[in-house]
């Protein structure tokens, strides 16, 4: 009877509680493990909200109180004097651009101000804080900005803001923005789209309706796909550059046709190169995650046609493919994500690290938000990582936008079948 | 009237049935198959560029000779039957039994005095020309594949190419990423699939799934400006450089835990549940039953996930080229800066890299050894599934 109750200091029980003193243990420990995968994720998006906002030492290249006529600041003067300012103070071949863009007599007296602005006042960041800085150590901001830039004036700036998102690139960090990368990233997305979709989903219909799995070259095909899923990214655009950028070169440098577009480059480092890259890329994903919708669709469904007369391709049409177009969809949205934050490929394929003017064709050079990401990373100011940072958090708000959609697609068809 | 339609189809030819109801080919049938068979073997044939492409520029890397520019020139021109010539004083030196090059003719080094160098005319079958004062000359460079994969000192500049310090720099940060990713990743799968109650596990695996799904380049923004800071305030900045092996390889590790615990899971899940009834009906814990029982009833599927974790690893690339470092270096210390094979492919495939040359030809014969290392290991990981699967029914 004691062996079962357990009287204090018996054997059996010591041991019991021994051991259910080392599972509750182990039990804090995995847990312990899944809470750091959560707090990994946390810091993760700190660190990045972290460089984005902060306090910032804005310097002007000229004081505006310099520029006031009569005592009369500038951001009251009449157009005319603003007109004037830029007159005295810019080249004659920058004003000479400035009328050419759009002449003085029909610009706005907010344009001609913000071009006084931007060209004569030229306020540029010297310095930048973080956020954490920025709430928690106000006073040192504010004694090294009296000691290091007593002129400067001290803005809480937000590097994520319109101007960055529709501003072209700029060797300047403030005067940056992702405009031709976000541009870029689309085409070359857009690209890999038109070329996968059809051939991944074919692929996926062939393995999974056509396909006799005791053919050798059926099973070849399928283990192949696995593997292929498995390669580094980095190899693909190994292979990119060999075959698009330098074997096809004549075609995807848009030689081959008559109009090539005005921001096309003599070689193959194109928008075409690239989407054609990301697409082999994404293509096992594609075919796997489009197998498993497929294989999905109750065996019954297919039956019913059979029995009805319909050939192999009409229940497939009819019948398969429309059951399973959410699931395809859904595997398609999250290749595609993949593709849109894939960096290396297309660094070794030859992106563009900067250029100022907007794609304008599957022929012209390109650059992509994670390369320019990769590229602000990479430079030492400490501005450059904040801009950064901004265009991460752009990056991931289109990726979790695009996961979201997958998401609720697949809630909504999911009760169908 | 059943009768009538039974007894009229008996009537009828034996014959038209049979051809009424015979498979029928039909062309537009087979077209769609053949349009679907070349959809799939489009995977094939993306293989077969791979390793042709690969293939055929690393017997270039390995059997082209390659002609490099060594600063220096002719100080006299040389004649047609000459067997002297005179070098000028600048760039490095030639030594005895170099292949050297003037134009198109090759020439052999026979012996060198000071600036004079006697050679042997028109090797392999090029023609004797005569060469004019300031002609640049070239020195032959052959790269074995001994010296490729024994070398330990990897400097294009001066023509060595030993992969040592990049696979040195790919290993290292690929083991610090496994000391993360693999006991992180299983306590994980083994919290969620064992322990986690079905609300927890719907909250923490989009948590996973998010986490997977960031792209490494933000990986690589955050081991440069959170993990290397760390690693500098703990173990001081002296020590540990602003790139370098460890905070590379430990943010590697964060990518692939999402891999490892969501593999493992599903493993550990496909574990029949009467296994662990049995388990807790013998007096076993909880956690006797999920590491004496499940873990090894999981454990083919588990190992899947740590070899699937190691390539993807070896295979990172932008984490590395961010925050590992630029410039190949043979060193143990993961507190320094070191280039992995991928760190290397990104930083010289960056910009204008011409073909033809030798760094082009060296960047396809690395790509080679680490397609070779993943493809095994993916192989590898495919056929314990397979063969140490236990089956239950």
């Amino acid at each position: 009877m004691s062996l079962f109750t357990g009287s204090k200091g018996s054997r059996f029980d010591s041991r019991t509680l021994a051991r259910h003193r080392r599972g509750r243990f182990w039990r804090l420990v995995f847990g312990a493990s899944t809470v750091v995968g959560i707090i990994i994720l946390a810091i993760l998006l700190i660190n990045i909200l972290n460089s984005v906002f902060g306090y910032a030492a804005v310097d002007n290249r000229i004081d505006p109180e310099e520029l006031s006529i009569n005592q009369i600041p500038i951001e009251i003067l009449h157009k005319d004097d603003l007109v004037h300012i830029l007159e005295q103070r810019l080249s004659a071949g920058l004003m000479r651009r400035l009328e050419s863009d759009q002449p003085f007599e029909e610009r706005s007296r907010e344009n001609v101000y913000d071009l006084v602005i931007e060209w004569v006042v030229d306020p540029r960041v010297v310095r930048s804080w973080s956020l954490y800085e920025s709430i928690f150590h106000k006073d040192r901001i504010v004694a090294e900005m009296a000691e290091e830039y007593p002129v400067a004036d001290l803005r809480f700036i937000s590097w994520l803001d319109w101007d960055f998102l529709t501003k072209p690139q700029s060797s300047d960090p403030d005067k940056s923005g992702v405009r031709t990368a976000i541009l870029g990233s689309l085409f070359v997305i857009a690209i890999t789209i038109f070329f996968s979709f059809p051939l991944g989903v074919g692929a996926a219909i062939y393995l999974e309706e056509y396909a006799d799995t005791g053919k050798r070259i059926n099973r070849f095909i399928q283990t192949n796909i696995n593997n292929l899923a498995g390669v580094p990214s980095i190899i693909y655009g190994i292979l990119g550059l060999a075959i698009f950028v330098r074997a096809l070169e004549p075609l995807t440098s848009g030689a081959l046709f008559a109009a090539p577009g005005e921001q096309a480059t003599a070689n193959g480092r194109t928008i075409i190169s690239a989407g054609l890259t990301l697409g082999l890329l994404i293509l096992p994903l594609l075919i796997i995650n489009a197998q498993e919708a497929i294989k999905a669709v109750p065996i019954s469904l297919r039956q019913a046609s059979f029995g009805l007369g319909g050939t192999r391709w009409q229940t497939v049409w009819y019948h398969v493919l429309p059951s399973a177009l959410p699931g395809i969809l859904t595997g398609t949205i999250l290749a595609i994500s993949r593709a849109i934050g894939e960096t290396a490929p297309l660094v070794v394929i030859g992106a563009s690290t900067f250029i100022t003017l907007d794609p304008d064709g599957p022929f012209s050079k390109f650059t992509v938000l994670p390369i320019q990401i990769y590229q602000w990373t990479s430079r030492p100011q400490a501005e450059f990582r904040n801009i950064a940072a901004a265009a991460i958090v752009v990056l991931l708000a289109l990726l979790l936008s695009l996961n979201a959609a997958a998401v609720l697609l697949r809630n909504r068809y999911s009760q169908r079948i | 009237m059943a009768k009538e339609l039974h007894t009229s189809a008996l009537r009828t030819d034996p014959s038209t049935i049979g051809n009424a109801l015979k498979k029928r080919t039909r062309i537009s049938e087979l077209l769609v198959q053949s349009f679907l068979f070349i959809c799939a073997a489009v995977s094939i044939l993306t293989t077969i560029g791979i390793v042709y492409e690969l293939g055929k520029e690393s017997m270039n890397f390995f059997l082209k000779t390659q002609w490099e520019e060594i600063n220096k020139t002719l100080e006299e021109p040389v004649m047609g039957d000459s067997s002297m010539m005179t070098t000028g004083t600048s760039g490095s030196a030639v030594f005895e039994g170099d292949l050297i090059r003037v134009d198109r003719e090759q020439m052999r080094v026979l012996s060198v005095s000071g600036l004079e160098v006697e050679i042997e005319r028109g090797v392999n079958g090029t023609a004797i020309e005569p060469h004019s004062v300031g002609r640049v000359i070239y020195l032959a460079r052959d790269v074995s594949v001994v010296e490729f994969l024994t070398g330990t000192q990897w400097t294009p500049q001066v023509g060595a190419f030993g992969i040592w310090p990049l696979l040195n720099a790919t290993l290292m940060t690929t083991f610090f990423a496994m000391l993360i990713a693999l006991p992180l990743g299983l306590g994980v799968a083994v919290y969620l699939s064992e322990y986690a109650t079905d609300r927890v596990r719907t909250t923490i695996k989009p948590i996973m799934e998010v986490l997977a799904g960031v792209p490494t380049v933000v990986y690589g923004y955050f081991a440069l400006t959170f993990m290397t800071p760390l690693l500098r305030l703990i173990f001081g900045e002296t020590t540990v450089s602003i790139f370098n092996t460890a905070s590379a390889g430990l943010v590697i590790g964060i990518l692939v835990i999402p891999l490892v615990s969501s593999m493992s899971e599903d493993a550990l899940s496909a574990v029949p549940r009467s296994l662990r009834e049995a388990s807790y009906a013998l007096g076993a814990t909880r956690l006797e039953t999920a590491l004496q029982v499940v873990v090894p009833a999981a454990f083919s599927g588990i190992a899947a996930a740590f070899i699937v974790a190691l390539s993807r690893a070896i295979g990172e690339t932008m984490i590395v080229a961010i925050a590992a470092g630029a410039g190949p270096a043979f060193t143990f210390n993961p507190f320094q800066s070191a280039e992995t094979m991928t760190g290397h492919i990104v930083r010289i495939s960056g910009g204008d890299l011409s073909y033809d040359s030798i760094d082009y030809n060296s960047l396809f014969a690395l790509g080679l050894v680490l397609f070779f290392f993943t493809l095994s290991l993916n192989v590898v990981s495919q056929r314990i599934v397979r063969r140490f699967r236990e089956v239950y029914e």
